[in-house]
């Protein structure tokens, strides 16, 4: 356990965006304030500090404050991160906050990624797709373990959005999937449960909106908080992209 | 731009697993739902349960045997027998089927790998050789408070993997969700209930939602505990306080709330017992290893009610490691190893080295006890329909159904939400089928009124006054410090006292802030007074039953005592109302006559009647305190005595 004790605390300076498009005489700006470090000191106390004692009209989202439900990405000196999970300790003594491009601002660093992941799922169908209704008499279909922690593996997009905010194409293609989207579409197509086949996907994945779209930047691999292989996701959707578009010849 | 009053057939409040596994169900029968959120469905806090989900599948080796009468018998041991037994067979019996149907949406279960295995048991490590009959089965993981392997899990992201794939069943069959939308009253007429007025969370404005049903499903209320809890921030308890306020529907056993043995210190954020289940160990200042002392059967993996008793008795001794933060003991998962550690437990992996900055294959992680489950709720029947309402249904961490007693099993929660889902959803269904729309929509705005008017309240409010957050943070210390672990009258009392006070202070609290839409100190603040009146009736159910029983610990009334205490606390607070009124109904038929837990102490006091006493008319006396008939009779599927021949 890292010891973060020291005499005197660091004096940290937030600058904060700030717009409410609720109040008609709100208009977007940056805000700072300042605040005492403390040990293991996380954005989500930090913040949450600042609105209890300094200003409680400050909006931003946090729920599981744990790094799991996804809710508190926001750009943190230019790079998209969950808040909960960064530590001040790892930061300059100024912190600029913003929120994440690409979702509907909603105030300040709160922004709509529900709206735009639930599109997202109903434009791709990530869901298994089978004819066979569910028995509750039968034991579960068998799935070799090895593939369960693969599909594992991509199923652990928390759907904080930080990808999406940090990806070029996403940022100017409204239909673009962004790198979650990639990702959730990778995750089905691997799943034997899903009755979906390769020409299928083509239709889905193999153009601009999807894999052909990633101009290869790949910040998306370099921000993602849960660290998925993006990388090897789209190497993979590519590769199927193609082998089905041989097939079809 | 919403309008003042919109319908649908099927309310269903709250985007959890419970929620949404509901909602499916009603979806399906065809009707039309509509689900409020908090904050959207796959933030839910169903995404941070982490170890699994307990269903008596009996895959693997350390599983063999197993069958729902041994998990009926863990769950009621479980409770400390203040589980309603009935619900207790239902749940086992169809948790087998709610999980192989996840597996059918498309969870990536961990499963069982044919061959030879190496696993840490009681502090061995031994080799098992699964079957190959079973390869690719779902696989098990030891948890607490169980006589076999039985909770399937994915990894320790569980819950995540379960909530992605209901939800992705709730995106497919088009329902409509509002997220960022809280329920803040409860549209009804004084015995039927319509549905409810809602906050948008955007804009600050308020509407009616008039139904058919209406579904709670809002999870726990560990927030009363400030920030001692492991539970997120959205977990406030508003659907027990939106029922209670009716003044009718009784909230059930507030008392009973359990405490996890091993959140992180300092943050809370929860290290899942499946690290116990693995291996793990609890050591104390010195690396000894206490539980093997405190409870040489079942070691750390009894049930968490004892391991958390022991471990604050532990640092109550002296033995705890002090820190500015106050003590903490360690959780030691080295000899797992770093392979292990970075699969089956990758989140905690994760969690240790973001929050902490450690790496649990080579260090230690710092862990105390912490608030982390409600079991305490809106009081339904088997079909999830609320006490004295009807049309009004609950379901998963928000209901009080009742499987948990005083005592949930790790692993039975999560299995609950897709389990009471399923049930309570198909009971909805049913019942919205054989209804039809008759409220007067005057009734429904008059509700919406009467929130809107609360919020204007609080803008209207000048000059000086306490802060929404001291209060909050007050609440907490005196829940934590007074209605914790280990319970005594006089703190109690003074706990009553206090919390009293604080009801007080709320009434005079001030906001700092008037800015137009959601405005989150307001948001807070419409929160707050529900929340305190929670506080108040946990610390007053506490203080009011002067036994101990599963996870309410009474230092002053050490023994739990079936002959006065083998009941369920019931409470009903109006809005307008000075006090609470408590009363206490039968747990319900006993089939499994209460005995010793297996774990924990085996001195108690003995039920005076006989079992037959006991469950003569306890139904009839159940519905003296409101419970409304069921479709099927009480008692149907108890499944008398099957548990016999497992004892």
């Amino acid at each position: 356990m890292k010891t973060q004790e020291s005499a005197t605390p660091r004096r940290l300076s937030f600058e904060i965006f700030r717009y409410n498009p609720e109040d008609p005489e709100s208009v977007p700006h940056m805000q700072t304030y300042e605040l005492d470090e403390a040990p293991y000191m996380s954005l989500y106390l930090a913040l949450n500090q600042i609105r209890e004692t300094q200003d409680p009209s400050l909006q931003f989202d946090f729920a599981c404050r744990s790094a799991i439900c996804g809710s508190c990405g926001m750009m943190v000196n230019g790079r998209p991160a969950l808040g909960c999970r960064t530590l001040t300790s790892d930061l300059p003594d100024v912190v600029r906050l913003h929120p994440l491009p690409v979702f509907k601002l909603i105030g300040d660093l709160s922004v709509d990624t529900g709206t735009w992941f639930r599109e997202m799922v109903e434009k791709s169908e990530a869901w298994i797709h089978t004819e066979q209704p569910f028995d509750p008499e039968a034991t579960e279909a068998r799935m070799d373990d090895d593939l369960a922690q693969a599909i594992y593996e991509g199923e652990r997009c928390i759907e904080c959005g930080c990808c999406v905010a940090s990806c070029g194409v996403a940022n100017v293609n409204k239909d673009f999937f962004g790198p979650a989207g990639l990702n959730r579409i990778a995750r089905f197509m691997m799943d034997p449960r899903d009755a979906r086949n390769d020409s299928d996907w083509f239709e889905v994945v193999a153009n601009a909106d999807g894999v052909f779209g990633c101009i290869g930047m790949m910040a998306c691999h370099d921000v993602c908080p849960k660290e998925l292989p993006l990388l090897e996701v789209y190497a993979y959707l590519r590769r199927k992209s193609l082998a089905a578009a041989f097939a079809k010849r | 731009m919403t309008a003042e009053l919109i319908s649908t057939d099927v309310l269903i409040i709250g985007g959890g697993l419970a929620g949404e596994r509901c909602a499916i169900e009603a979806a399906a029968a065809g009707h039309d739902v509509m689900i409020l959120s908090l904050v959207p469905p796959r933030r839910s806090h169903s995404c941070a349960a982490q170890g699994g989900m307990q269903a008596a599948l009996g895959n693997c080796v350390k599983a063999e045997g197993d069958n729902t009468s041994l998990h009926f018998l863990d769950t009621v041991r479980g409770s400390d027998w203040g589980a309603d037994q009935e619900v207790a067979r239902i749940f086992c019996e169809e948790a087998p089927v709610a999980v192989r149907e996840l597996a059918h949406l498309g969870v990536p279960w961990t499963r069982v790998r044919g061959g030879k295995n190496s696993y840490v048991i009681k502090g061995e490590r031994v080799e098992i050789e699964e079957r190959m009959e079973n390869d690719g089965l779902i696989m098990h993981r030891d948890f607490g408070g169980t006589a076999k392997w039985r909770a399937c899990y994915a990894a320790a992201a569980t819950g995540h993997a379960a909530l992605y794939a209901v939800d992705s069943e709730v995106i497919r069959l088009g329902i409509t969700v509002r997220d960022r939308t809280e329920a803040v009253e409860l549209i009804h007429d004084g015995d039927r209930c319509w549905g409810a007025v809602a906050r948008c969370l955007r804009t600050g404005n308020h509407f009616a939602v008039v139904a058919k049903a209406t579904v709670i499903a809002t999870g726990g209320y560990g927030r009363i505990y400030g920030q001692y809890t492991t539970n997120a921030t959205i977990n406030e308890g508003m659907g027990a306080v939106i029922a209670m306020n009716t003044g009718i529907v009784p909230l059930g056993n507030m008392e009973a709330v359990q405490f996890h043995p091993t959140a992180l210190a300092p943050s809370n954020i929860l290290i899942t017992e499946g690290c116990r289940g693995d291996g793990g160990y609890l050591l104390d200042k010195d690396l000894h290893r206490f539980m093997v002392d405190a409870e040489p059967e079942k070691q750390e993996l009894a049930s968490r009610d004892v391991v958390s008793r022991h471990m604050k008795q532990r640092m109550r001794d002296g033995k705890g490691v002090e820190t500015p933060y106050g003590p903490h003991l360690w959780l030691d998962l080295r000899h797992l190893g770093e392979a292990h550690l970075t699969t089956k437990l990758r989140e905690v992996f994760e969690i240790c080295r973001d929050f902490v900055g450690l790496n649990p294959a080579h260090e230690l992680i710092p862990v105390q006890p912490t608030q982390h489950y409600s079991m305490g709720g809106i009081r339904v029947n088997k079909d999830g329909q609320a006490y004295n309402m009807a049309g009004l249904f609950a379901a998963g961490e928000a209901a009080c159904w009742d499987m948990h007693g005083f005592n949930r099993l790790g692993g039975n929660s999560l299995a609950e939400t897709v389990v009471a889902g399923r049930i309570v959803g198909k009971k909805v269904a049913e019942f919205v089928a054989a209804t039809s729309l008759d409220v007067r929509t005057t009734v429904a705005l008059e509700a919406r009124r009467t929130a809107a008017g609360r919020a204007a309240n609080w803008l209207q409010r000048t000059g000086p006054g306490p802060s929404v957050y001291a209060i909050r943070n007050a609440m907490g210390e005196t829940m934590m410090s007074k209605v914790g672990i280990f319970r005594n009258g006089d703190e109690l009392e003074q706990a009553v006292a206090e919390i009293s006070a604080l009801l007080a202070d709320c009434d005079k609290a001030v906001l700092q802030s008037k800015v137009p839409g959601m405005n989150p100190e307001l948001s807070f603040a419409l929160r707050l007074k529900g929340m305190l009146r929670l506080a108040f009736v946990t610390a007053n159910g506490a203080l009011l039953r002067t036994e101990s029983r599963g996870a309410h610990y009474r230092s002053d009334y050490p023994l739990r005592n079936d002959a006065e205490w083998l009941n369920r606390t019931l409470v009903r607070w109006a809005g307008d109302a000075a006090e609470p009124v408590f009363s206490y109904e039968p747990v319900g038929e006993i089939d499994l006559p209460p005995g010793h837990r297996g774990y924990g102490s085996d001195e108690r006091i003995e039920m005076r009647d006989t079992i037959e006493q006991y469950n003569e008319n306890v139904y009839a006396r159940q519905a003296q305190h409101g419970r409304l008939d069921t479709v099927e009779p009480p008692g149907s599927r108890m499944h008398r005595g099957a548990w016999k021949e497992y004892v």
